[in-house]
């Protein structure tokens, strides 16, 4: 159920693992530093390494978190419904069909504009309904708003 | 005057006392304020202050501002667009198309009743909140509510409102002991018991649970008086256009709910109410649709039955989502590890058109859900859900947060499950809107033609009686000779198919 190789499903963007990979790597050499150089005033040389190690490997379990969390991320286009399968500890599976939907969003972060990225979500009148993909390429994000658009209008159902 | 440039005959003022009922609902706060004042300064002031100058200013320009209100208040209808315009320096013109109401409500407040008026809550999807027309006079009002649903439901404006069948009134006995055997009681005597034996221990320690025993008790009291002032005398009746509620003690309100408007069934059992057989019975109508983060607000959940027997709940219940209900199966033994609290009650089913699903620890909670209000079916799966082979299916319904919940299922059923409940809530879409295209037409252009009956086999023909009273679409009411409990209306004529506890069959009229 982790990966999304099966067919049809399509993988998220590879330059949203980067940019997460990036934003852990700054936040996790930021931290040494400071918690490293502090130990180091405080205390002494070896006291500073085993600070920066443990924190190095907080940031390798993070990247762990983060590239599992990344293959778990998936959606698949049917003819009448989007699916879309997130989550690695809680694993959730959404069918959102096209003419529930009430309209489409894309937003884009600061982050994410850095990494030329967006990010699609579907809303219904249903605050439960859980369907977000993130990380998409803006020619694919934009593709996928007008082709849910266009089907939600054709298929367009009363509440 | 209207926004789109045609001209709007029929412009109609609210009823003149308006300004008189707002007022003296504004105006008890404003005497208990003077009274206050006057009692603060005591005996050295007399005769006519700076103070009293600023009251009667008060009150000068509260009288003002609800005559200009008044003034520039207005709404027409034209059979198909309610208007309504207000506001003199900021202009509001509202326009309300019939085909987007949601639900229609009469509401008489105490003072407006004195009066012999009414206030119209009309209730859009997609609205905020509901709109409102206060006050017209009782007469207009029922009026204008008749026209606005019979519009509604594709019918010229000037049929007379369908006549109804009444299911059940509640007797105020038994909503008082409804609502005293509740929890908040149950809290209120074991605070009573708590305080008895810390008043042997300790006095001071007694005073002060004594204090807050007395805030506690002022505040279940506001509760209890509240749901009962709200829920008083409730009556209930079934009609083609709905299910007609009136309640109330000093105001009373009187609302259509239209059935294909509901989004979901809730009927709650708590605790204590189960020793008597009682339950409870709910309603959910769609609101708002999701907005951004704050997710989907405004669902509105109205009772259909505050307090009663299974029995006229299951009635009801069967008015709204149909007579056929669906085989119901227990969540597996090993579900008892990962529910422990609430694995007695766990169960759900489905078939072609409705989900059914039971959640709950103490009270029970059973959900229905109509298959094509379903906006979104989803899979949740947790780690502990995981290792034991489990995995829960939701049927999401507009709001926040509600739905028929499939609790802990197998997983290669919740698997079977999320495919089935997809293309079930497809194809009762489909039929819906099928449904509703030839219904609206159908005052235009004549009879449609038949429907098969939804949820069985065969579709009987339809007699060719023409019907003998205006009427909704198809659906499952009230036998009109009353024979069995329910009959089906294909949207011109009653068929032969009938119900009866859940069990269809076949009788000609």
């Amino acid at each position: 159920m982790t990966n999304t190789a099966s067919p049809g499903w399509t993988p998220l963007s590879p330059t949203l693992m980067k940019m997460r990979v990036t934003e852990i790597a700054v936040i996790t050499a930021v931290l040494a530093a400071t918690t490293g150089s502090v130990a180091w005033a405080e205390g002494s040389a070896p006291v500073a390494l085993i600070t920066i190690v443990a924190v190095a490997l907080c940031g390798a379990g993070a990247w762990w978190f983060v590239h599992n969390r990344f293959r778990a991320w998936g959606y698949l286009e049917r003819a009448e419904d989007l699916e879309v399968r997130r989550g690695v500890m809680v694993q959730r599976l959404s069918v959102v069909p096209y003419g529930r939907m009430q309209f489409v969003e894309i937003t884009t972060g600061p982050v994410e504009r850095l990494f030329g990225l967006a990010t699609v979500k579907l809303h219904t009148a249903a605050a439960a309904s859980d369907a977000r993909i993130p990380g998409l390429e803006p020619v694919e994000a934009a593709r996928l708003r007008d082709r849910l658009a266009a089907l939600g209008e054709a298929k367009a159902a009363g509440l | 005057m209207s926004g789109d440039g045609t001209v709007v005959v029929g412009w109609q003022r609210l009823h003149p006392l308006s300004p008189v009922v707002r007022g003296a609902r504004g105006l008890v706060p404003l005497v208990v304020l003077v009274g206050f004042s006057t009692i603060n300064r005591g005996n050295h002031a007399h005769g006519v202050g700076p103070q009293d100058l600023v009251w009667l200013v008060l009150v000068v320009v509260g009288v003002v501002f609800g005559v200009v209100h008044w003034l520039v208040t207005r709404w027409a209808f034209d059979g198909a667009t309610l208007r309504i315009e207000t506001g003199l320096v900021r202009r509001d013109s509202q326009q309300l198309p019939v085909a987007r109401i949601q639900a229609v409500d009469l509401v008489e407040p105490f003072v407006a009743r004195v009066f012999g008026l009414a206030e119209l809550r009309i209730r859009v999807a997609g609205a905020k909140s509901a709109h409102h027309l206060s006050y017209l006079s009782a007469p207009v009002a029922a009026d204008l509510r008749a026209r606005l649903l019979a519009t509604h439901h594709g019918l010229d404006q000037s049929v007379p409102e369908p006549g109804e069948h009444p299911v059940a009134v509640v007797p105020p006995g038994r909503l008082l002991g409804s609502v005293l055997v509740s929890a908040s009681t149950a809290g209120a005597v074991v605070f009573v018991a708590a305080l008895i034996a810390v008043t042997t221990v300790s006095t001071t320690a007694a005073a002060a649970l004594a204090g807050s025993l007395l805030v506690y008790l002022v505040g279940i009291g506001q509760g209890i008086w509240r749901r009962f002032n709200e829920q008083y005398r409730f009556t209930v009746a079934v009609a083609p256009d709905g299910i007609r509620v009136r309640r109330g003690l000093l105001s009373t309100v009187s609302e259509t709910i239209p059935i294909r408007r509901v989004q979901a069934v809730r009927q709650i059992e708590p605790l204590w109410w189960r020793l008597f057989g009682w339950c409870r019975l709910e309603v959910d109508l769609a609101g708002v649709p999701g907005h951004g983060r704050t997710g989907g607000t405004g669902r509105v959940t109205k009772s259909l039955l505050p307090v009663g027997s299974h029995q006229t709940a299951d009635y009801l219940r069967r008015v709204v989502v149909g007579p056929i209900e669906p085989p119901r199966s227990r969540a597996p033994t090993r579900a008892r590890l990962k529910a422990p609290l609430s694995y007695h009650f766990l169960a759900a089913g489905h078939d072609e058109t409705l989900a059914v699903a039971v959640t709950g620890r103490v009270q029970k909670v059973t959900c229905w859900v109509p298959l094509d209000k379903a906006q979104s079916i989803r899979r949740v799966q947790g780690p502990v859900q995981r290792a034991l082979g489990l995995a829960t299916v939701h049927v999401d319904v507009p709001g926040r947060r509600v739905g028929a919940k499939f609790r802990d299922r197998p997983v290669d059923e919740a698997d079977r499950l999320i495919e089935e409940l997809a293309s079930h809530s497809r194809g009762a879409r489909r039929r819906e809107s099928v449904a509703a295209a030839v219904s609206a037409t159908s005052s235009v252009t004549g009879p449609p033609p038949t429907f098969e009956t939804p949820g069985q086999g065969g579709g009987a023909p339809p007699p060719s009686s023409p019907p003998a009273q205006p009427v909704m679409g198809p659906g499952w009411f009230a036998d009109p000779v009353r024979r069995h409990q329910a009959r089906y209306w294909n949207g011109t004529a009653w068929t032969p198919d009938i119900a009866d506890n859940g069990v269809t069959g076949l009788d000609p009229l």
